[in-house]
This record gives C-alpha cells, sequence and structure tokens, in this order.
C-alpha cells in the first residue's frame, strides 16, 4: 500500500480555460509555487467563438499530488474543465518535432534511412543538412534523436504532448 | 434599451453602493485622483483612510471577518499596490472575502516603467483567489461584479482588480450584478448525499468520535454554527475547534474541549490522537493541527467536510471527503441523523467521555499565580471576565499573547475573535480592529497586543483618532518577542538571537501623541482596576501591561511531534532531546 502510494507515475492531463490574459501564467505559477513538475506543456485556442483555449500538461508525481494537482487547477477562476486522461482512459498522445542533422556522404544517407522507417518528412535540405520533421508519442521521438546523435544531430525543436481521449466522447 | 453611460469612476462607485460595500479602505495617489475625485461628491461609500496600505488591507479583513461582509480596499499603483500583498496574502490563508481595487498607469503606459508602474497582477496572482486587469471601460461593470461574486463564494478570498486611470475616466455602460454571470465558476454547495448517509451510519457505530471544526463554519455564517452546535448536542459528541474555528460553538458547552493544535488543550490533543472517528468540518488539517502527519490520529476513519475540492486530501488522506458548504451539509448531516432508527444508545460514549474527563482533570491551562509580577494569561482571563456578557471582538496580533488568547478568552459566537491565523501577521490586530470597529461602531472592539507586534501597524493609530474608533489596545508587553524566545529556549540552546525587544517607546506617551488614552500597569494587584478604567474610558485606549518575561506558552506541541507528546509545562521541557530533522524543518 504504502509502496503504491508514494511511487511517482506521469500522466497527461487536459485543461481547458478560457482564453484571457494571464491564464497561462496562473498554471504555471501554481506548478512553480507549489513545486509540481511539468515534463511538457502545450496551449493554444481551440474554441474560437466561446474563447477557449486547451492546455495540455504532462506531470509526474505520487497518487495524491496529481489529485492535488487536478483539485489545486480546478480551483483557478477561469478553469472550466480538468481532465485526467491518463487516469480516464485510453487517450492517444501525438508530439511533434523538428530536428536538425549535419553531416554529409555515407551518415547523410544513414540518417536519411532512419528517418524513412520512422516515417520523419524532410521539411528542408542543404548539401549538408537536413531539418526532420517527426510526429508520435514521445518515447517515438526519443528513439529518433537517440539515433540521429551519431549521425550529426545539432538542433531540437519539440512542441510537448498533446493528447485526446479515444471513443466519441467530448473532454 | 439603452444602458446608462457613467465614465469609469462613476460604474465603480455604483457596482460598489450596488453590492452592499458601504465603507472603503484606502490611501490616495496619483492615478486614482479621478475615483477620489467622485467619491468626494457622494456619500453612499464611506472612506477610512489608513495611514499605509498594509493597514487597508487588515482593516478590511476585519471588517469582513466581523460582519460576513465583502471588504473593500482601494489603493493607488506602485508602492499602493505592492503595500497590500501582506494584507491579501493573510487573507488568502484565511479565506477573507476583500476586493482590493488598484490603480494601475494609463493602459497606453503599461510596460513602460512608468512613474508608480508595478506589474500588480503579475506581483498578486499568487495572493490572491484571483485577480483582474480591466483595460476596457465596457467590462469595469461586469468584472467590478464578478470580482464580488468570487471573493465572497466557494471558498472565500481576496480579489484584486487593476484599474488603469484611462479606465477610470473613460465612459461606458453601467450593467447591474443580475446581470452578470460568471460562465464558468459555479462553486458546488450541496454535499453528496450517499457520503453524508456513509458518515451517518459511521457516526452511530463510533465509540470514541470527535467533532473537529475550522474558520470553514465561520464563513459559512452563523446559521452552520447553531447547525453544528445542535448536531453536537443531538450526537453528544466531544467538540475541538482550531485556531480559526473558534466561536463555532460556545466555549462554555461541556462539550468544548477548547482549542487543537500546537498550543491546543491537552484534552483536545489527545482525544484527536485516540478517536476512532474524526468529523473535520470545515477545517483543512493545517500543519499546526496535526503536528507529525505520519502520527496524526492513527486509528481513526475521517470524514472531511470542505467547500474547497483542494483541501481533501492535501495533508492527510481521509475515507469519506465531502465537498460542499459546511452549513448545508450539516443541515443534511442532521437530517439524516434524525432519521437514523434504531437511535444510537448515548450511554456507549460513557468510557470516551470518562477518558476525556481524566485529561480534563489534568488542567493544561492552569498558571502559577503570584502577587509580584503579572502573568500574562492573567490579563486575558482578567479581560475576558471584565468584558463578559458584553457586546465584544476581539482582534490580536501574532505570537505568544495571541495563543493565550485563544486559550484563555472565551467565545460564544462566530464571528467575535479574528486573528491571523494561516500567515501569523504581526502588526494585524490594530488594523483589524479599527475594521471591525467600523463594521459595529458601538461594540467593544478589542486588540489584544504584543509590544513587539503592535510597533509593526502602530501608524494605524492615527487612522483611529480620525475616524472616531474607541478601540482598545492592551499590549502583553514581556519585552521580548515572546514565541521567538520561546523556541530559542527549547530548541536553539537559550541562545536570544535578536529576539528581545530593545528601546520599547513609552507606550504611554505615545498614545497621548496620537490622541489617545495611556495607561501602564506593572502591579498584579492594580491590574483588574486599570482593565476596567480602559474598558470603560470614551475614546480609544493603549494599555501597557508589563508582564511575566520568562512566561512560555503551555501546552505545546513541539514542531515534528505527535500529539500525544504534548508538554504541559516548564517541567516537561527539561531533558529533552533536541528536536528532530522532521521538527526543525516545521519551524
Amino acid at each position: 500500500m504504502t509502496t503504491t502510494l508514494r511511487q511517482e507515475t506521469r500522466h497527461t492531463i487536459s485543461v481547458l480555460v478560457d482564453n484571457e490574459a494571464g491564464v497561462l501564467a496562473r498554471v504555471i505559477g501554481l506548478f512553480s509555487g507549489r513545486g509540481y513538475n511539468i515534463e511538457s506543456l502545450t496551449v493554444a485556442e481551440v474554441d474560437l467563438r466561446e474563447k477557449l483555449s486547451r492546455i495540455t500538461i504532462v506531470t509526474i508525481g505520487t497518487p495524491m499530488i496529481i489529485e492535488q494537482i487536478k483539485a489545486q487547477l480546478g480551483r483557478l477562476v477561469p478553469v472550466q474543465k480538468v481532465s485526467d486522461l491518463t487516469a480516464e482512459g485510453p487517450h492517444v498522445e501525438r508530439e511533434l518535432a523538428l530536428i536538425k542533422v549535419k553531416g554529409v556522404g555515407e551518415t547523410r544517407r544513414e540518417a536519411l534511412q532512419i528517418a524513412d522507417i520512422f516515417r520523419a518528412r524532410v521539411v528542408d535540405s542543404t548539401h549538408e543538412s537536413f531539418v526532420f520533421e517527426i510526429v508520435g508519442n514521445t518515447g517515438k521521438l526519443d528513439a529518433f534523436i537517440t539515433l540521429m546523435e551519431p549521425l550529426g544531430l545539432i538542433e531540437i525543436s519539440r512542441t510537448g504532448v498533446v493528447a485526446i481521449a479515444r471513443g466519441s466522447q467530448p473532454l | 434599451m439603452t444602458q446608462e453611460q457613467l465614465n469609469g469612476s462613476q460604474i465603480l462607485l455604483r457596482a460598489l453602493a450596488d453590492q452592499g460595500a458601504d465603507v472603503v479602505f484606502g490611501y490616495p495617489g496619483g492615478v486614482v485622483l479621478p475615483l477620489y475625485d467622485e467619491l468626494f461628491k457622494q456619500n453612499a461609500v464611506r472612506h477610512v483612510l489608513v495611514r499605509h496600505e498594509q493597514g487597508a488591507v487588515h482593516a478590511a479583513e476585519g471588517y469582513a471577518r466581523s460582519t460576513g461582509k465583502v471588504g473593500v480596499v482601494l489603493v493607488t499603483s506602485g508602492p499602493g499596490a505592492t503595500n497590500t500583498v501582506t494584507g491579501l496574502t493573510d487573507a488568502l490563508l484565511d479565506s477573507t472575502p476583500l476586493v482590493c481595487l488598484t490603480g494601475q498607469v494609463p493602459t497606453s503606459l503599461i510596460g513602460n516603467d512608468a512613474f508608480q508602474e508595478a506589474d500588480t497582477t503579475g506581483i498578486t496572482r499568487s495572493c490572491t483567489k484571483h485577480n483582474y486587469l480591466v483595460k476596457d471601460v465596457t467590462q469595469l461593470a461586469r468584472t467590478l461584479h464578478e470580482a464580488f461574486h468570487v471573493a465572497r463564494s466557494g471558498r472565500p478570498g481576496p480579489v484584486l482588480v487593476d484599474l488603469p486611470k484611462d479606465v477610470l475616466t473613460a465612459v461606458g455602460p453601467y450593467l447591474s450584478p443580475q446581470a452578470v454571470r460568471h460562465k464558468s465558476y459555479h462553486p458546488r454547495v450541496r454535499g453528496d448525499a450517499s457520503a453524508i448517509t456513509e458518515t451517518v451510519r459511521l457516526m452511530a457505530q463510533a465509540r470514541r468520535p470527535l467533532f473537529y471544526g475550522g474558520g470553514g463554519i465561520i464563513n459559512s455564517g452563523p446559521q452552520a454554527a447553531e447547525r453544528l452546535t445542535q448536531l453536537v448536542h443531538a450526537t453528544g459528541f466531544p467538540i475541538t475547534l482550531t485556531l480559526m474555528g473558534l466561536g463555532a460553538v460556545p466555549a462554555h458547552d461541556p462539550h468544548f474541549l477548547g482549542m487543537v493544535g500546537m498550543h491546543g488543550t491537552y484534552e483536545a490533543n489527545m482525544a484527536m490522537h485516540d478517536c476512532d472517528l474524526m468529523l473535520c468540518i470545515g477545517a483543512r488539517f493545517d500543519d499546526r493541527v496535526t503536528g507529525k502527519v505520519s502520527a496524526f490520529s492513527p486509528h481513526s476513519r475521517k470524514v472531511h467536510v470542505d467547500i474547497d475540492p483542494s483541501s481533501i486530501n492535501k495533508n492527510v488522506m481521509v475515507d469519506i471527503p465531502i465537498i460542499g458548504d459546511v452549513g448545508t451539509v450539516l443541515e443534511d448531516m442532521m437530517q439524516a441523523w434524525r432519521a437514523l432508527a434504531p437511535r444510537p444508545d448515548r450511554a456507549l460514549l460513557n468510557p470516551w467521555w470518562n477518558v476525556i474527563e481524566e485529561w480534563r482533570a489534568r488542567q493544561c491551562l492552569k498558571f502559577e499565580e503570584t502577587d509580584r509580577v503579572i502573568k500574562p494569561q492573567r490579563v486575558i482571563r482578567s479581560l475576558y471576565e471584565a468584558t463578559r456578557g458584553r457586546d465584544v471582538y476581539v482582534c490580536t496580533e501574532v505570537g505568544q499573547h495571541q495563543m493565550w488568547a485563544a486559550q484563555h478568552f472565551g467565545f460564544d459566537e462566530p464571528r467575535r475573535w479574528m486573528t491571523s491565523g494561516g500567515l501569523g501577521t504581526m502588526g494585524f490586530g490594530l488594523p483589524a480592529a479599527i475594521g471591525a470597529q467600523m463594521a459595529h461602531p458601538d461594540s467593544l472592539v478589542i486588540d489584544i497586543a504584543g509590544e513587539a507586534s503592535i510597533m509593526m501597524n502602530i501608524q494605524e493609530m492615527a487612522t483611529a483618532v480620525q475616524h472616531r474608533l474607541p478601540v482598545k489596545v492592551f499590549i502583553i508587553n514581556n519585552r521580548y518577542m515572546g514565541m521567538v524566545r520561546q523556541w530559542q529556549e527549547l530548541l536553539y540552546g537559550g541562545r536570544y538571537s535578536e529576539s528581545y525587544s530593545a528601546t520599547l517607546p513609552d507606550f504611554v506617551k505615545l498614545a497621548e501623541a496620537f490622541g489617545w488614552t495611556g495607561f501602564k500597569v506593572e502591579k498584579a494587584d492594580a491590574l483588574d482596576a486599570v482593565l476596567k478604567t480602559a474598558l470603560d474610558a470614551p475614546g480609544p485606549v493603549i494599555v501597557d501591561v508589563v508582564v511575566d518575561s520568562s512566561e512560555n506558552c503551555f501546552p505545546m506541541i513541539p514542531a515534528g511531534a505527535a500529539h500525544n507528546e504534548i508538554l504541559l509545562g516548564p517541567a516537561d521541557e527539561t531533558g529533552r532531546e533536541p528536536g528532530n530533522e522532521e521538527g526543525m524543518v516545521l519551524i
């Protein structure tokens, strides 16, 4: 019992908020002020008419901390809905990365081959570099990046995780 | 339909009037001049000029907590706004409903490091329940009504509205409070019925039950306190209250075991430790209540009633959480209890009460008196006795005197006791007393102070004089920051680092300088007569009571200890191990 209560797990939490000034600062301030972890955070407006934004947060904590995070988020006045996708059933997570790899000759060909296996697209190319665009879950992106490292990886830009529950129901 | 067009300052004053805010505590400055000009032209809203913006917030807290209404603060931009931060944090931690209106530089200058510009919403984001920057006068009325709604509903708290100067002069529509409804913020009031039924089932089976009530009962309103008292009587269960909850049940009620926590009574803390069913009503398992969490009430099932879902399972895991307004849940609980058949046999509680009476017999609040020096506890007792039956409100500063006041002054009603519980803000008491006196001009309003704390907002003496507020301040003067000295004595080898109150003013002369009446008393046999004279004096009064400088506040649960490791007096201190690491961290 004690071990499970103390075990930290990774949770993906979706938060629907009124898109008003300072709302992101409120959410981030809550995490920093109370000492919670943020593994990744993405935000964008998803409903232009109702002015709603969706924030996806990946965090790590014990069950007690995860409960606190959800309750504290729910307490913020502009927050409309908090949903723990990890706890609430099957969901899809995706992340996009742009990855710059520099190389010539054999390594350049190898990078292209691996990109093909990972279904990464080439979105920019020079004689000595590529920019790959890759979409997938966090593990797939990590694996691709690890493979690119010896082949001349020089820069990474990642979006962080966006997620949505499977099935027909909305948040 | 054409809407009425007013300028921003007029909209603001109209909104205050429509929200029932008849008093504003404030201090003028550059960017709020348009508003102060409108204030000058009307009589519906009274303005109390404080002498420091922190004082304005504490005064509004005293006003709010003694009435249940929303307290209103009005200050200028920059330093005016930053000076409210301590008060706002205090109100946030003690769930006090406030609306703080701050001036801001004109919208065209925001971000320019303009004169008296501060990022007020940025600075106060973490010390308010919510805050707003109004950039458009068409949003002003809606925002103000929303601010009042957010401040007073759910778990109450401070809400700040930042008002750029151009918004205060621009012309826009006025909306009535009825026309405004927040699109997403609707706190839950009614508790889950099945959880309440389950709770009552546990109550019927409990052999060692205990109610543990907190400030949520006071915030819910006098009805909640009445219902709780009825439920306590109907069940025959003992009850303890937190510092914030004092007055929720009458202090003289035989079911009341006294305050719980670090300086709570022996019987309350032992009952918390040994109970088999804990009914937490509007309290939040604060570290000053729980002591060492791993040893907190190890044998009890726990029920937690709170309007704030984030209070549930924050510090202590509970068996039955009930999210809802305390008053509403208590009403449902009372109905469920009455419907219970067969009625539980109250004699089943006898063994538990017998144990409690044994703990009570230890008389943990007893103190030794001499006829030479005045004991601080004696001052509180005498004050209590001298004001019994009178219409009295008590505020305190923070420290030993605060704990002695909580232990020795009995409160029979809610909203009579105003102290800084969560934040522990020295300097709270005098301005809070001023706010309470504004709300209750004919009542007796007392500030029980320490000689160190009172210095932190001493400038508010002038406010009391200007507004003819006859507050009575009793300084329990032991020439030390007493609580600091007590911890240094217990945990830091008696090295009294910087805790001596050096170069104190002559409080009698200080009183006279401000236009107050001052008394000083040093002899035990003169105490009662001086207290009586002071209480009956017409205007504001300071009484400098010189007390035993070495007295410590007991009982005491050392930080990091369990409830049953409570120290009852100086004899328990000797030979104690220095605090363990967990305890040292908690200090």
